[in-house]
């Protein structure tokens, strides 16, 4: 009787294996490329924040994960492919390498070489998913059709810190511009966001490193801050966080510092609690044993777009997902307490700020009164009306 | 003699309306309330544990069942003293569950995990875990005991589990972030609330499809404001209710013709109501004002706020 049941129990066994194996082969896959390119480490000024390399990597693999566990109710696969160039190697020849592998990228990669790929005639019938560049450039006159920007750009994180600014009557500013290209681009970024929402920079200075022993932060910063005329808040511009650091509590005048340090405006931050994002916190640093970055955040839901996309359409067609994610049905669950989507004009995913210090999330922006005829969070960055892009065109 | 009619009807009232207690879990005060639905007064509040939020009454009205989910357990309370009287193996931060017709099973979501733990409350036991979608929130049980439905919010899905074989049978694809479930009283229904897409699903339970979907829009509102959380249906499947989460109404619907009669303006985020046990008034809790809504359900008004304390979550009412 004992052995009648073992050998029921094997051949149970086997075919319950022949089902899954003809499952899965039934399975449609949905193959996602994740490009990264190594980066050299750059200067920091204190040890506190570990550098990363290929940032979002994490984040595009726990989406995968969770794509799969409502692949296995939709009979969907979704496998994710990483390519990771060293330092010096050409991401070119390694997306063209990979363009047979998948027509859908998630990459992380420099806002040149973006620019260089999407134009690449191999790209012409992929979407690219850029999970980390804040260009404004590169969502107006460089923008191409065939991109998707996960990551708030540096006009809707300037707009975002002005809308609190106002809110809080800072209307006086003091625009600190450190020496990087980025830098002056976010700079830029800040006097637009002044001039749209009314305020005045009242001074505007550029920190220059100098390589002097006598000069410290403690002396260096008040001289820097004291011959300028009174406002109300400093702004800083300081991607790299090189300096930026160094100015608060160190100014001639008590003042705040908001900006790139200070009071910041992020797309994710690990001070940020609301609407569910404490499980995703917590799920994240389980998985990957640190706080999740930015990046990760946009290449999660990179490849969490593309998972809704596949679920919703039964489709593991670009064609069919592209339209899927560019039509009013998309709604992308962040964390954020808002339905996220892309912006169909320049392909920039709409989403609220959140504007952090340290320890603490200050405020999330678009703030309440900030009118939009269609969407609050279109009062965030460029708005159709002023795009500057037109593909096609 | 005013004073005199003032007084009968009051009287008149107070015979006609049945008297009952609210209890509403307080997320950020580890702390429960005690309101006196009638009067719309609060009682008291005492401490219950750490970030109290799901809250259930046993089916035969003697026990609380409070999931508090920093805990990680669901607390078992004695409903006339609200002594603690055990606690049950709910798994990682518990925040929603339900409870079997016969009142023997409870079906909670972990979140974290993305399973479906269901416990016999008797014995404070695990019976089985069921694996689900991404994020498991909302969880109903029909009437007819045929079916246990889990929502997952990441995954999109209803999972529709046999509660026989506690195995997932059949899924409906849903719109964005499903965060409520509830059947109807005939158990033919299904109602699922989606906050992402600010719409309401209604799912026939025999062919698991969606028969009728209604997206929720007030003219003065934005859109991305309109994110439905709970849904309750009466008993008789007369009007159903859709708590809007920050839009601050209550959408009130005929359950006859599926369609929109009236909202009311409630508190600020409001996310959970429950039904007075004569269902003669509904409870609202307002997680940005900090108090409960009490709506009359004959005239369909809201007749009193009340506030209660921080982050007011779950609500149940007892007669």
């Amino acid at each position: 009787m004992n052995q009648l049941f073992k050998y029921f129990f094997i051949i149970g066994l086997l075919w319950v294996e022949i089902q899954y194996s003809v499952v899965a082969d039934e399975k449609q896959k949905i193959s996602i490329v994740f490009l990264s390119q190594e980066k050299q480490v750059p200067a920091a000024l204190s040890n506190l924040d570990a550098f990363i390399q290929h940032k979002g990597f994490k984040g595009a693999e726990m989406a995968i994960a969770d794509n799969n566990t409502t692949g296995q109710f939709t009979g969907q696969y979704f496998e994710l492919k990483p390519v990771i160039v060293p330092l010096g190697e050409s991401v070119l020849a390694a997306f063209k390498r990979h363009a047979v592998d998948s027509d859908l990228f998630v990459v992380n990669v420099s806002d040149n070489q973006l620019l260089k790929l999407a134009d690449l005639d191999e790209a012409k019938n992929k979407l690219i998913f850029d999970a980390v560049s804040r260009a404004d450039e590169l969502r107006n006159e460089f923008c191409r059709n065939n991109v998707l920007h996960l990551l708030p750009s540096r006009a809707m994180r300037a707009d975002a810190l002005a809308q609190y600014m106002l809110k809080k009557r800072w209307r006086k500013w003091f625009l600190v511009v450190g020496p990087t290209e980025d830098d002056k681009r976010f700079a830029q970024a800040l006097r637009r966001a002044a001039e749209r929402f009314g305020m005045d920079i009242v001074a505007e200075k550029q920190w220059l490193h100098t390589y002097d022993a006598r000069r410290t932060a403690q002396s260096d910063v008040p001289v820097f801050t004291q011959d300028v005329p009174d406002y109300d808040v400093l702004v800083v511009a300081d991607e790299q966080g090189l300096f930026g650091e160094y100015l608060s509590y160190r100014t001639w005048l008590p003042r705040l510092v908001i900006g790139t340090q200070g009071l910041i405006a992020t797309a994710w931050h690990r001070t940020h609690e609301q609407w569910g994002a404490v499980q995703m916190q917590n799920r994240f640093k389980d998985y990957a044993g640190r706080w999740m970055e930015e990046e990760d955040y946009g290449a999660y839901l990179a490849v969490r777009a593309i998972g809704e996309a596949a679920t919703r359409t039964q489709s593991n067609k670009v064609g069919a997902i592209k339209a899927y994610l560019l039509s009013d049905e998309f709604a992308l669950q962040g964390y954020k307490g808002r339905p996220l989507s892309f912006r169909r004009w320049d392909g920039q995913l709409r989403q609220p700020v959140l504007l952090a210090a340290a320890r603490s999330l200050v405020a999330v922006a678009p703030l309440e009164g900030f009118l939009h005829p269609k969407t609050e969070l279109d009062s965030l960055g460029y708005d159709q009306p002023e795009t500057l892009c037109h593909p096609g065109e | 003699m005013l004073k005199h009619v003032a007084g009968i009807l009051g009287l008149l009232l107070a015979v006609n309306a049945v008297a009952d207690t609210v209890y509403v879990t307080l997320e950020k005060d580890n702390a429960l309330a005690v309101v006196d639905g009638e009067a719309g007064t609060l009682i008291k509040t005492m401490t219950v544990g750490q970030r109290p939020r799901g809250i259930l009454l046993s089916k035969d009205g003697s026990q609380l069942y409070v999931a508090t989910s920093d805990d990680d357990t669901i607390k078992i309370l004695d409903a006339e003293t609200l002594t603690e009287i055990g606690q049950l193996p709910s798994g990682e931060d518990p925040e929603t569950f339900a409870q079997s017709p016969d009142g023997t099973l409870l079906y909670v979501s972990n979140e974290d995990d993305n399973q479906v733990t269901v416990i016999d409350i008797k014995q404070r036991k695990v019976v089985a875990r069921i694996p689900v979608g991404v994020e498991p929130e909302a969880v109903a049980v029909s009437p007819d005991n045929k079916w246990v439905a889990s929502a997952s919010e990441t995954t999109n899905m209803v999972h529709w589990i046999d509660p026989e074989s506690h195995q997932v049978v059949a899924n409906t694809l849903v719109d964005p972030r499903p965060r409520g479930a509830s059947f109807s009283a005939d158990g033919k229904q299904l109602w699922v609330t989606s906050e992402m897409a600010g719409s309401l699903m209604i799912i026939d339970v025999v062919s698991k499809k969606i028969i009728k979907k209604l997206t929720l829009s007030i003219p003065t509102v934005s859109e991305d404001k309109i994110e439905p959380v709970g849904v309750v249906i009466d008993a008789a499947q007369q009007w159903a209710y859709v708590a809007m989460g920050p839009a601050n109404r209550v959408a009130v619907i005929n359950a006859q013709t599926l369609e929109v009669e009236k909202f009311l303006l409630v508190g600020q985020r409001v996310w959970h109501l429950a039904f007075s046990p004569d269902q003669k008034r509904l409870y609202t809790t307002n997680g940005v004002s900090n108090d409960i809504s009490i709506i009359d359900l004959d005239t369909h008004k809201v007749i009193k706020s009340v506030a209660v304390g921080r982050y007011p979550w779950g609500v149940v009412s007892r007669p």
